[in-house]
């Protein structure tokens, strides 16, 4: 038992060490460095740029627009839908967390079909007026806002909505019961419960927002953020600049992190597991008002799938046809069947396809190894790792999930990208083998988290049982605890499986001919404005992103 | 001799004593009770009989082997949790074959050996249920057929009957003794519930903050409860506090209470009689105490006033206030009584108790 143990956390520490620590202490060290010297020149000359102070100031106003740009649609449309019921309800209710399963760049790509100054939309207000310019440019701060209040509202609907769900229809009735106005109650009952909704979902927009490159790079005009920088400098070959920038993002980032956390952990919430009365829906009597709901409810659905839909026209639209017309003039299958047919096409689905399978297996077995090393056991008995153990564990593991994507690709690059004394004289920059690392990285704890939750959720006393029957260690893992959190875990697998087959931030700063997965493929038909093979790139990716999540929530329904 | 034998264990959790040098003997063939109120230790007791647990200190025997630290699968004890705890993912036969598939068994003796044991539990023909299309009450009966498919040397039992209702646990309570009895098992089980322990149980240890108070047969110890912690869970008492007469004898306690300031005669058998002007503890229980009208002159009679009058079905509880001294009394028949009315209460002297002290 005590040696198992033993050898597990071996093997988490040499991952974390290797993966983790040692990239980062690599980058934070070399942006201390010049020629071999220690000093503060690099951070002295960079922010003295004003260019830089540009960035980090806009990255944190893009942020914190997002966050409460997201927060302002997010949170009214989960008291509606959560609230209420109303025809229409259920048809915003089932396509409302689309934009979450879109990768970044197929939806930034998707936005620019739509609203881009020569997208369907720009075109056809142009032809409807017969006016002589397009009347928009898809640029700057209005498209950022845009682009990301659409792919990130749902962060705050989702997560409002199920705090909704989780607030026990009894406390307000009791509020209530004692004199408080209805005023009273939102304010004094509700709304503090609410609040780590809200703090999660300020938190991930805010994290998703700072870690945004897609939209910046194709349509943020100039609008300079971090991510764009960094990836600029390295485009440049200045190291030094990309390095000392990442070092300034994943501060960023962390104090984000911790500053967020500190709040949650200030106050004191209802516990998760208290029993009570669900609330109902109310259906809304008022015919007008029944008639606006409705109204708002089909108008978000089709603003939700409007992309989505475009992106699938252009797929079929013939190379050349689309030019100033508000849809594509001539369709064909032409551009699918370039997707099954050409070579090119083939390795890059197949290095996607390779490299996303290296990385989510690879998650699901170290998943397996550091769960049973964070669990807590059950009536106080002694874990392996002491409480402040567990939690160091914890942090390091989320690390990767925490910080940007550029700032782990920089990382990794930096700390293999010559002969070091962890790898020898193997240098993994170059190689195949650098983004399933870094895939890894960056997707493993959401598997982590997935395994964890399930094991959480196991009874422990079945365990016992299993072993008061006289069952062994391994049967009892095998025979007990596998059965029932493998839907858990491999629903978790897949869905990093599927975001790393659309990873795209990481991928363009370090992908090598070897490697090349399909958002760079995208990226480069875009450059060549092959719209319709992009597009049709983005729609393959986007149905088999969604029949994985079928599946992925069939065996969630599964547990 | 002993089959299972406790020596002083102990345990801790974090700053918590949740188990404090315990010590008891369960003989082959004992149905034997930890009884005590919530969080006085019995479950971790009964936990690191089973192996879940590890003691800080001391030494578990069975058998006169020491068992200690033997992990649980390799003890063959059988256990049902309070929860139940079946495997949601496997149907009645498979929970029920779990142990023996685990030992290796032979295919046809786990068929056999599943059936037999769901016959005894009454749930023949239940084989390929699923355990979330069973009620509770025949959940709790496959829980108890898992437990004894393996023929377990020793039977433990942690709360079963709790989430049962009344009516189904009473039924449930009397087919599992006589299921241990006609099994000749031996068992250990643990409930906060003093009427299914005496029902149950031919030997009870009664547990409070981690500690052994007090073990016997259950007429032992409702009658004689050691101490105030003892009477005061196991059922109502009477508890009255009294300093010990300079008068006093060996054979005829005198005592004078200190509300009220009765002097009560003690038929004192024990050595250990009360020091000398130190406040001690007097029981009685209220089904002893005799309410009357013309006892004038007896001992250990007192004057005093009906305060209230609780009716319970067969019985109704009279609270009476000797002047000062609030005592409980039950009455079959409370006809003619009435709130604020004179009355003499009698405490036989050879139903009154000295409590431990301390």
């Amino acid at each position: 038992m005590k040696t198992n143990r033993v050898f597990l956390l071996l093997i988490a520490l040499v991952v974390l060490a290797y993966g983790v620590i040692y990239p980062n202490a690599a980058v934070v060290a070399s942006s201390f460095q010049r020629a071999g010297a220690w000093t503060l020149a690099n951070y002295t000359e960079i922010l003295a740029q004003r260019i830089v102070l540009e960035s980090i100031v806009s990255s944190l106003g893009l942020s914190i627009a997002t966050v409460l740009l997201c927060a302002l649609v997010g949170v009214p449309l989960a008291f509606l839908f959560e609230r209420y019921t109303f025809p229409g309800r259920r048809l915003f209710a089932a396509v409302a967390a689309l934009p979450l399963v879109l990768p970044p760049l197929v939806g930034t790509v998707a936005f620019i079909f739509l609203c881009g100054e020569s997208g369907i939309l720009a075109h056809g207000v142009q032809n409807l007026f017969r006016l002589q310019n397009p009347p928009w440019r898809l640029s700057g701060w209005p498209a950022l806002l845009l682009f990301h209040t659409y792919t990130m509202y749902p962060f705050f609907y989702v997560l409002t909505g199920a705090g909704l769900r989780r607030i026990d229809a009894s406390l307000a009735e009791a509020a209530r019961s004692l004199g408080g106005s209805r005023a009273f109650v939102f304010l004094r009952v509700l709304a503090p419960q609410l609040t780590p909704s809200l703090i999660a979902a300020a938190l991930l927009t805010f994290m998703t927002s700072m870690a945004s490159f897609s939209a910046p790079l194709l349509f943020g005009g100039n609008v300079r953020v971090l991510t764009l920088e960094i990836f600029q400098a390295r485009q440049r070959g200045d190291l030094t600049m990309a390095v000392t920038e990442t070092v300034i993002l994943a501060v960023i980032s962390l104090a984000a992190l911790v500053v967020f956390q500190r709040y949650e952990g200030t106050r004191k919430f209802a516990a998760a597991t208290m029993k009570g009365a669900p609330r109902r829906r109310v259906t809304i009597a008022s015919g007008t008002a029944r008639a606006l709901a409705a109204t708002a409810a089909i108008a978000f659905a089709i603003v939700l799938v409007l992309p989505v839909a475009t992106l699938f026209l252009v797929s079929f639209a013939r190379e050349g046809s689309w030019t100033t017309q508000a849809l594509p003039a001539a369709y064909t299958f032409a551009n699918y069947q370039r997707l099954f047919s050409d070579a090119y096409a083939a390795e890059v689905f197949f290095n996607s396809f390779s490299m996303s399978a290296i990385a989510a297996v690879a998650a699901l077995a170290w998943s397996f190894c550091v769960v049973t090393l964070l669990l807590k056991r059950a009536r106080g008995n002694a874990t392996f790792l002491g409480r402040g153990g567990r939690r160091l564990l914890s942090l390091l593991i989320l690390i990767p999930w925490a910080l940007p994507g550029t700032v782990v690709a920089v990382s990794v690059a930096e700390a293999y990208g010559q002969p070091s004394w962890l790898l020898g004289s193997f240098v993994l920059v170059g190689t195949f083998w650098i983004l399933p690392v870094i895939y890894f990285l960056r997707f493993m704890p959401l598997v982590v988290r997935a395994l964890q939750a399930s094991m959480e959720q196991l009874d422990p006393s079945l365990g016992e049982a299993a072993g008061s029957l006289g069952a062994r260690a391994w049967q009892r893992f095998a025979r007990v605890t596998l059965p029932l959190v493998w839907p858990g875990a491999v629903a978790g697998t897949l869905l990093a499986f599927v975001i790393a087959l659309g990873e795209y931030v990481a991928s363009v700063l370090v992908f090598v001919p070897a490697n090349r997965p399909i958002s760079i493929a995208i990226a480069s038909e875009l450059r060549d404005f092959n719209l319709g093979a992009a597009a049709a790139y983005g729609v393959v990716l986007i149905v088999i992103i969604s029949i994985s999540m079928v599946i992925a929530g069939k065996l969630e329904r599964l547990r | 001799m002993a089959l299972l034998s406790l020596q002083n264990i102990s345990r801790n959790f974090g700053t918590t004593r949740a188990v404090a040098d315990v010590s008891l003997d369960v003989a082959q063939g004992e149905f034997f009770g930890l009884l005590g109120p919530s969080g006085c230790g019995k479950t971790t007791t009964l936990r690191m009989i089973a192996g879940l647990e590890q003691p800080d200190s001391g030494s578990i025997h069975f058998q006169d082997k020491d068992i200690t630290s033997l992990p649980p699968e390799r003890r063959g004890f059988g256990m049902v949790f309070q929860n139940y705890a079946l495997f949601p993912h496997l149907n009645v036969f498979e929970n029920v074959a779990f142990g023996l598939r685990a030992r290796h068994a032979p295919k046809t003796e786990i068929s056999d050996r599943v059936r037999s044991a769901l016959e005894l539990v009454q749930l023949p023909g239940y084989e390929k249920r699923a355990i979330d299309e069973l009620s509770g009450g025949q959940q709790q009966r496959v829980a108890i057929a898992r437990a004894i498919a393996i023929e377990p040397v020793l039977l433990l039992f942690d709360e079963p009957l709790s989430n049962l209702d009344v009516s189904l646990r009473e039924e449930t309570r009397g087919e599992l003794r006589e299921l241990v009895t006609r099994l000749g098992l031996t068992a250990v089980y643990v409930t906060h519930d003093q009427e299914e322990a005496f029902a149950l149980c031919d030997r009870i240890s009664v547990m409070v903050g981690g500690r052994l108070m007090q073990s016997g047969e259950p007429r032992e110890l409702y009658e004689e409860p050691s101490d105030i912690a003892v009477a005061r869970f196991l059922g109502r008492n009477n508890l009255i506090r009294v300093m010990r007469l300079s008068s006093s004898k060996t054979s005829d306690g005198e005592f004078k209470t200190l509300d009220g300031g009765h002097v009560l005669h003690v038929s004192v058998a024990r050595e250990d009689l009360a020091p000398l002007n130190k406040p001690v503890v007097l029981a009685i229980r209220p089904e002893h105490v005799r309410l009357s009208q013309n006892n004038e002159g007896a001992p250990n009679v007192l004057h005093g006033t009906i305060r209230e009058i609780v009716f319970a079905g067969a019985t109704s509880t009279i609270r009476v206030d000797a002047n000062g001294l609030l005592l409980e009394t039950l009455v079959v028949q409370p006809d003619g009584l009435r709130v604020n009315q004179e009355c003499t209460v009698m405490l036989p002297a050879d139903r009154l108790r000295l409590l431990n002290h301390g």
